[in-house]
């Protein structure tokens, strides 16, 4: 019971993870109606700007927020200048721009930073807590991220600005009449979605070590997670982060403990999806011919 | 009399498809001009020419400054609202969001708080449902919700697409006599595009009918309502 | 959200060239294509020959991805593993039982499409970008669980084989053997491939796409076509990947693996989703851009590949098939335009005005 508890525990801590790029993969969707695949790799880079900062003697939380604020203006830019030219072309031609800036951020960070693992440092010592119940370092974790989830969450619900982010995702023509920039709301829309993501892959890095490919595995459940919750769904990501954290820290112990325990928890995900189609907290659409 | 909004040789297009053949109407500061016409003459693809929603070539001029080359959101922030046709509403945010977002390019926090509460006055309906989410109001108080959110904008010019569409009568009578308060008490001046001729000659003071992308006759709305033709027409009677 | 996510995914390629008989120039186009295929191997290095041997494997996987993707509207981001079956199948049977490459073909592409119809059936369930992530995990767990199943797949050492050599007759290398192989069934399946789409059954598949319960009203089994068409797509890559197996000279599980699966997606929609000449264009993109990139530069050629994916996107929105389309059809509309302004100077009367 106990050791239930503890995997438990320790999966929501990489829940908190997959929450977060899910969310982040969510706020993209309900705006442009595509996944944005180099996610993974957005917050890759980030992390890897962190670690530039930090090995360059600046202070860890000085580094994080200069970061975070860094990954905020890439994603705009990126959204500017990369994803604006197929605004309005077909989505299958969006998977493939995504996957181009996929594939150029992944070869950038292993020509500038090489593909060696680095150790990224964790602010939380990596002490026992509650009986062993949980590491000073997972609740840390859980901690900031719940943080910034809770902080996004009021800027959208309560302030001017978060409102008209959600008009114009909602309803771009009517925004567009009531004067709201609907393009570069996109823009933060996807400096935010960057910002998430750099604050994911901080906290994660000093578990699974930093290196170009680190975030693929992620994305694939961050990914999975979004779905399982309902893809327009914010809160429907997050809880399905957590499932999929605490789901693949189970299966990991107590199934498969090798590389299978991926394919074994997609499985899981993917039944499930065929059980309910359209996630768990997704509305259920009536079509219109 | 001032003109707001002056329009020559307006033309658009869906596509290849020129849909307007160079039309030319007014509104005049503080006044109401409705552009009346059957279904597909094109009332209400002039109305999303003026807000520069669709390509379209010609002169449109906002107190003199044109605006036939600017995007809707910088029209917008001239001071053209539009309440379009299908409502328009932000289906997933409340009633009290709609509206703010109706008001998001106004800075003055203070008179968007005031403005809510004259909006909540004239349309109590609103004001019962205000949390509630926009989806789920009937199509009379979603007109009126897209009614009041243009006018949160503050505009020198309302535009408003067919709000009697698809309305009980009653329902469209009263919104009629919220917008006769409107015009009387808000200074705004009026551009309506409506297939209920009656009501909206009752309202406007001038009036243009639209035939299949041409406008075929111009006048007072005294003047049409004795036209013998337009009377069979578009008036029943 | 999903019926709209597919009627937006895909601009309408029911119509166009792919849609009509075969025009005089075009079947001239092909013939002229094909002479020179045929020559080409006389003209140019065994490793140039091995490389369009590929080109050619891969344009016959992608025109099953296209068949399903393109056509038929079901988003595949796992076809990488109808490769590694096709590829694996054949291998397999040379290896323990002696089979002549020959014969591993219809087992191979047999195999392929009885796993493409049994992943058909729980796709007919999810749309858009539910199918995309079950086929994405299907491509992510495929060479695991070629790892996994050692005892027959030989595990991460994967399986060495023979390449099949020319008849004793006909005094040609193993290379071009192996070259004539693809060129012939790249040719049989294009045609069966063309034949199955410029019908009902490809205008089926296309209203299947973008208005399904339309179709379904209009009495056409929704189930029955997209399970078919998830099979008969798989058998077109499978058997592509028996060729590949055997050009490539072995078979490895990470060989197989998303990045694989992700190429073909890209090909596909770089070359013309929904085309059947795309399928070609991809296979090309797919071979020859990625040591393109690297000769850029070597320090970060995926980079360059990205910019190129880029580029092509930003370019030719509609692939390289719908750009030429566009272009020839332009060209036409001018020649004909051109046509009309000579007849009226000449006097004569023209039908159109």
């Amino acid at each position: 019971m106990d050791q239930l508890l503890q995997q438990t525990l320790s999966g929501v801590a990489t829940g908190v993870i997959y929450a977060s790029l899910a969310l982040a993969l969510v706020m993209i969707y309900r705006a442009t109606e595509s996944v944005n695949f180099a996610q993974g790799e957005m917050a890759m880079f980030s992390t890897y700007i962190a670690w530039t900062l930090i090995q360059a003697g600046i202070p860890y939380w000085a580094a994080f927020l200069l970061t975070v604020a860094v990954s905020f203006i890439g994603g705009v830019l990126i959204e500017r200048i990369v994803v604006r030219p197929v605004e309005t072309a077909p989505i299958l031609n969006h998977v493939i721009v995504f996957i181009g800036l996929l594939v150029i951020l992944n070869s950038l960070a292993g020509w500038i930073f090489t593909y060696t693992e680095r150790e990224f440092p964790s602010p939380f010592a990596d002490r026992p807590l509650f009986h062993g119940m949980i590491t000073s370092h997972d609740l840390g974790v859980i901690g900031v991220t719940l943080c910034v989830l809770v902080l996004l969450f009021l800027f959208f619900r309560f302030t001017p600005l978060g409102l008209a982010m959600r008009a114009a995702a909602q309803n771009p023509a009517s925004a567009k009449l009531a004067g709201i920039r609907v393009g570069w709301m996109l823009a933060i829309g996807w400096g935010l979605a960057a910002a998430v993501g750099a604050v994911a892959g901080i906290m994660v890095a000093p578990v699974i070590f930093l290196d170009p490919n680190m975030m693929s595995g992620v994305l694939l459940y961050a990914f999975a997670a979004a779905l399982l919750g309902g893809i327009s769904s914010p809160g429907g990501a997050v809880f399905g982060g957590l499932i999929v954290g605490v789901l693949e820290n189970l299966v990991g112990t107590y199934l498969i403990a090798s590389e299978l325990k991926v394919a074994v928890a997609l499985a899981l995900i993917v039944i499930t999806l065929v059980v309910k189609p359209s996630g768990l907290f997704g509305p259920r659409f009536v079509r219109r011919v | 009399m001032a003109l707001l909004l002056e329009v020559k040789d307006l033309k658009a297009y869906y596509g290849p498809v020129e849909a307007l053949h160079g039309i030319e109407f007014a509104v005049e500061e503080g006044g109401v001009t409705t552009l009346l016409g059957a279904n597909g003459a094109g009332k209400t693809t002039v109305l999303r020419a003026v807000c520069g929603m669709i390509a379209r070539s010609g002169d449109i001029r906002l107190a003199g400054v044109r605006i036939d080359a600017a995007p809707t959101e910088r029209i917008a922030r001239m001071g053209v609202a539009q309440a379009p046709e299908g409502r328009g509403t932000f289906v997933n945010l409340s009633v009290e969001e709609n509206l703010r977002v109706g008001a998001y390019v106004r800075r003055e926090r203070k008179s968007v708080a005031s403005d809510l509460e004259r909006m909540y006055q004239y349309f109590p309906r609103l004001a019962e449902r205000r949390h509630q989410q926009a989806g789920t109001l009937s199509g009379g108080e979603q007109q009126m919700l897209a009614i009041a959110r243009a006018l949160m904008l503050r505009p020198r010019l309302l535009v408003l697409d067919e709000p009697s569409f698809g309305l009980a009568p009653l329902v469209v009578a009263k919104i009629f006599e919220i917008m006769a308060a409107v015009r009387r008490e808000e200074r705004v001046s009026i551009l309506l595009v409506e297939q209920n001729a009656a009501l909206a000659l009752e309202l406007a003071d001038h009036a243009y009918l639209l035939e299949t992308g041409k406008i075929v006759m111009a006048g007072t709305s005294r003047d049409f309502e004795r036209h013998d033709q337009v009377r069979r027409s578009y008036l029943g009677y | 959200m999903s019926a709209s996510f597919l009627t937006t995914v895909f601009t309408p390629h029911g119509t166009g060239t792919d849609g009509q008989a075969l025009s005089r120039q075009a079947r001239l186009a092909i013939a002229l294509a094909l002479a020179i295929a045929i020559g080409l191997p006389w003209f140019v290095s065994g490793y140039s020959t091995l490389r369009l041997t590929k080109a050619a494997i891969y344009a016959i996987a992608l025109l099953g991805l296209n068949l399903l993707t393109g056509y038929n509207g079901q988003i595949s981001l796992g076809h990488g593993a109808f490769f590694a079956i096709g590829g694996y199948t054949s291998a397999i049977m040379m290896h323990r039982w002696g089979v002549p490459f020959y014969f591993t073909i219809p087992p191979a592409g047999a195999l392929s499409f009885a796993v493409g119809v049994l992943f058909g059936l729980p796709a007919l369930r999810l749309e858009g970008l539910y199918l995309a992530l079950v086929t994405l995990s299907m491509a992510v767990a495929t060479p695991q669980f070629l790892k996994y199943f050692d005892s027959w797949t030989g595990g991460s050492q994967g399986i060495v084989l023979k390449k099949p050599a020319p008849p004793a007759w006909l005094a040609i290398g193993t290379d071009r053997w192996l070259f004539y192989l693809a060129l012939v069934a790249l040719v049989l399946v294009f045609w069966a491939g063309r034949n199955l789409l410029i019908g009902r059954t490809g205008r089926a598949l296309i209203a299947i796409r973008d208005h399904p319960i339309s179709a379904k009203a209009m009495g056409i089994n929704i189930a029955l076509y997209k399970t078919t068409a998830f099979g008969v797509s798989a058998l077109a890559t499978g058997i592509a990947g028996a060729l590949g197996a055997v050009v490539a000279g072995f078979v490895s599980p990470d060989s197989f693996d998303v990045f694989l699966s992700i190429s073909f997606l890209v090909g596909s929609v770089v070359g013309g989703i929904a085309t059947i000449s795309g399928a070609l264009f991809g296979g090309f993109f797919i071979e020859y851009v990625p040591t393109l990139a690297s000769d850029i530069s070597d320090a970060a050629p995926w980079a360059i590949y990205g910019l190129f994916l880029l580029a092509f996107m930003y370019l030719m929105p509609k692939g390289i098939a719908g750009t030429l389309a566009t272009a020839i059809a332009r060209l036409r509309r001018a020649r004909d335009a051109n046509a009309a302004l000579a007849g009226r100077r000449s006097g004569k009367q023209t039908l159109t005005s």
